[in-house]
């Protein structure tokens, strides 16, 4: 019969239908929240979703998986921006594709000599393309990608120290996973260290 | 390294003593031919020895030699490693080189993007205008003494940025001091733009002769694009028509150019990945995949086991969303607008949060690190990907086929108009789904196995008609036999390291040369990597799949009507990110 193939796909298009309302129908028998809640946003992006699975943007957004990345960010360890991470060792600079993180190192006034810490740091977001290749290869995880994706803005974005710091108690609540890995990673390292230290302590006397 | 030595298997310096000498210098390989015989030996190499395909045309700009280079990588379609023939001239301006579009006119576009950005004259070539570039450029830039608006410095990374990295905006470096080029003579206030009587000459008009008794019509050329809905971005073709039926056309492209090839050069190699996203912006994983195999060939290094499975998923799955989004795209050109393409961007939307899981971005993945991927699967999305590939997609696929398949509309529209067929097809280089839909059974995972595809079970999609509705079919094969790879590799994944090397932002790559390709969705994704031991390639070229498909739209074209003209661009599945790179 001339037509049977459109009537077949019609079909299809008309369960569609039928299925983006069934969800919403059992959600509701059962009492729970399709809409606006981290569960029905979680259950319209797996498997079992049917239907139209539309994420009604901005009142509710997808679940941001913890690599989620975008643009950079500074570490900081406690509450004011002092306790600075970054040594201005300039491996974030030397990979980065577009070239848009600048960095000035601060030299000891007396001494002239490097101090790890930098004076000053420049990424121009307008630029940065979100590769992470700064935080994948950063040796003192000082610089790491962040989640907030939300910038835009009047003005042109270069970020300078200040605009780029944030605490490491971010960090953690963003990339809990990835936080606690390099804790653990960084507390081994120094129980090693101090382990090295008690034993040449030891060593010496007996020597 | 799955590929040996490719030229063991024949010595073309025993056939032709007098013009052919083997490449000796170290780290390259394949034979270089003296130009005066090159068609003479090209010739012969595919009618004796079989290489039917051209994969790849593209020159070398060696300044410090004052030579010049063009390399043709040539390759069966039954299969096997392929060959590398060289011509070799004197750096002068023009070089001039024999054109082997005779031969394989699959070299129409590839000699004339040589043109463009090299500086290599293809004698013979009917058609050779300015390809990426637009007419009246001045300068070819692939050349290395060419420097670009905004030049700072021969190779990244910049010594401006540490440790005195003040921030400074580039074009505040007032633009049009010393690193602008003029063409002698010229003088700001008489530039007039080139005009485009090259582009409309070039189309054929040979078919203007009437029989006696028709009706004295007149043919009528008309632009399409660069916006224009169906030509799937800034791609513009200049078609001539005689009434509706296209008589000869020609595509015009560049807009989107951003020289990808001069930026991998200023690029250190780990840095050029993020910008291989960029390309085929649909399947940014193939992309990463396609450089980091060329790239770990000319390093020799070993890919870690689990990455290697973790690779091939992802190249799968990235397979099965460009298919489906070919699919409702297709569907879109045809007139019926985005009901199909919306169910198709669901299943896509699923696979891009597996992606974002994974690498930490939808599109522009960066997942690939030369010997293995960045990071591991993370848990929840393993079970994602597994969720997926055995309860949905395959499901999704079949309720695609009902939808669309046996629509009476559709059937009409795209049984019968034929694409090309399988000589055809080779002959202008064609890959992918298009030549295996054609008759052809070519696909790289199994006529030239990479990574670790000769570990799977699956069959290579090919379907005989080289009509329309075949090359749509053949995208549901082919998304059948992704999910069948993944399937087994989601069983097979051992478990251990995901990387062979240690993480290092600066890799060594000893000074050679390499040719690495895969079997991207869109079809043969080359790189061919030149380095001299430095840390920037010295040369970086992409055989995008796209772009050398498009050689064949002309004759795929030819006779056939402007509404058709629609669908069938959308046959060939091109990006515009990887044609223009």
């Amino acid at each position: 019969m001339y037509g049977k193939g459109i009537l077949k796909g019609l079909g299809v298009t008309l369960k569609r239908f039928i299925d983006t309302y069934l969800d919403d129908i059992s959600w509701w028998m059962q009492g729970k929240k399709r809409y606006y809640t981290t569960e029905g946003v979680a259950h319209r992006s797996s498997k079992n979703t049917r239907g139209i699975f539309t994420v009604q943007y901005p009142e509710e957004q997808l679940i941001q998986p913890e690599e989620f990345r975008y643009i950079p960010f500074l570490i900081h360890d406690g509450d004011d921006k002092k306790d600075i991470r970054c040594t201005s060792c300039g491996i974030c600079a030397k990979v980065c594709p577009p070239q848009c993180i600048w960095i000035v190192r601060t030299n000891d006034p007396q001494t002239g000599k490097p101090v790890p810490q930098p004076a000053e740091f420049y990424i121009d977001m307008d630029i940065c393309m979100n590769c992470g290749f700064c935080a994948e290869y950063c040796p003192f995880d000082a610089i790491k990608m962040d989640h907030d994706f939300a910038i835009a803005s009047y003005e042109r974005n270069v970020y300078n120290l200040e605009k780029l710091l944030k605490p490491a108690s971010y960090y953690a609540e963003i990339r809990p996973l990835n936080y606690n890995k390099e804790e653990e990673a960084r507390k081994a390292k120094e129980a090693a260290k101090a382990a090295k230290a008690s034993a040449a302590a030891t060593a010496t006397p007996a020597a | 390294m799955t590929a040996p030595d490719s030229t063991t298997t024949i010595d073309l310096v025993a056939r032709f003593p007098d013009f052919v000498t083997a490449d000796a210098r170290p780290g390259f390989s394949g034979f270089i031919v003296k130009k005066e015989n090159l068609v003479e030996v090209a010739t012969t190499l595919r009618d004796e020895f079989g290489f039917d395909l051209l994969s790849n045309v593209t020159g070398v700009d060696y300044l410090a030699d004052n030579k010049m280079e063009v390399v043709y990588h040539l390759h069966r379609t039954t299969g096997g490693p392929g060959l590398v023939i060289k011509v070799q001239v004197e750096r002068v301006d023009p070089v001039e080189v024999p054109s082997l579009i005779d031969v394989w006119a699959g070299a129409d576009f590839q000699e004339r993007e040589a043109w463009d950005l090299m500086g290599i004259k293809f004698i013979g070539h009917p058609d050779l205008r300015r390809i990426l570039m637009w007419e009246g450029f001045e300068g070819h830039p692939l050349r290395k003494d060419y420097k670009e608006a905004f030049f700072e410095e021969e190779v990244k990374p910049f010594k401006s940025r540490w440790p005195d990295g003040k921030h400074t905006y580039a074009e505040f470096k007032n633009p049009f001091r010393d690193n602008l080029k003029f063409p002698e003579g010229f003088d700001p206030d008489k530039y007039a733009p080139q005009s485009e009587d090259d582009l409309y000459f070039s189309l054929e008009r040979s078919s203007m002769k009437k029989e006696e008794g028709d009706l004295n019509t007149d043919h009528i050329v008309v632009n399409m694009g660069p916006h224009h809905p169906s030509t799937h971005g800034v791609l513009r073709v200049a078609v001539e028509l005689d009434g509706e039926t296209i008589t000869s056309l020609k595509p015009v492209m560049g807009y989107l150019h951003r020289n990808h090839d001069k930026i991998g050069e200023r690029n250190t190699y780990l840095q050029i990945i993020p910008y291989t996203d960029r390309l085929d912006y649909f399947n940014s994983m193939a992309n990463n995949f396609g450089y980091v195999t060329t790239v770990e060939k000319l390093m020799n290094i070993p890919v870690a086991e689990r990455a290697e499975y973790i690779r091939v998923i992802m190249a799968e799955l990235s397979r099965v969303q460009n298919h489906l989004i070919f699919i409702g795209m297709l569907i879109n050109d045809l007139g019926s607008m985005y009901t199909p393409s919306l169910y198709a961007f669901e299943e896509r939307e699923l696979i891009l949060d597996i992606f974002e899981a994974v690498s930490g971005a939808r599109m522009m993945c960066n997942y690939f690190r030369f010997g293995g991927v960045v990071r591991d699967i993370p848990e929840d999305a393993m079970q994602k990907i597994k969720d997926l590939v055995f309860d949905r997609l395959q499901a999704k696929t079949d309720e695609m086929e009902r939808f669309l398949n046996e629509n009476e509309v559709l059937v009409a529209r795209l049984q019968g108009v034929h694409v090309l067929n399988a000589e055809e097809a080779i002959h202008h280089s064609v890959t992918g789904p298009v030549l295996r839909a054609a008759g052809v059974p070519y696909d790289l995972r199994r006529a030239d196995p990479y990574s670790v595809y000769d570990r799977f079970d699956f069959d290579v999609a090919v379907r005989y008609n080289g009509d329309m509705y075949d090359n749509y079919l053949i995208r549901f094969d082919e998304i059948r036999q992704s999910l069948r790879i993944l399937e087994q590799a989601l069983k097979q994944i051992p478990e251990g390291p995901i990387n062979s090397q240690k993480p290092q932002y600066q890799v060594r790559v000893p000074a050679g040369e390499a040719y690495g390709r895969i079997e991207s969705p869109k079809g043969e994704l080359g790189f061919y990597v030149v380095s001299n031991g430095k840390p920037n390639p010295y040369r970086y070229h992409v055989r995008a799949p796209s772009f050398v498909n498009l050689t064949a739209v002309e004759t795929m074209c030819k006779g056939v009507k402007i509404a058709d003209f629609v669908a069938l661009l959308a046959m060939l599945d091109i990006v515009m990110g990887e044609v223009d790179r």
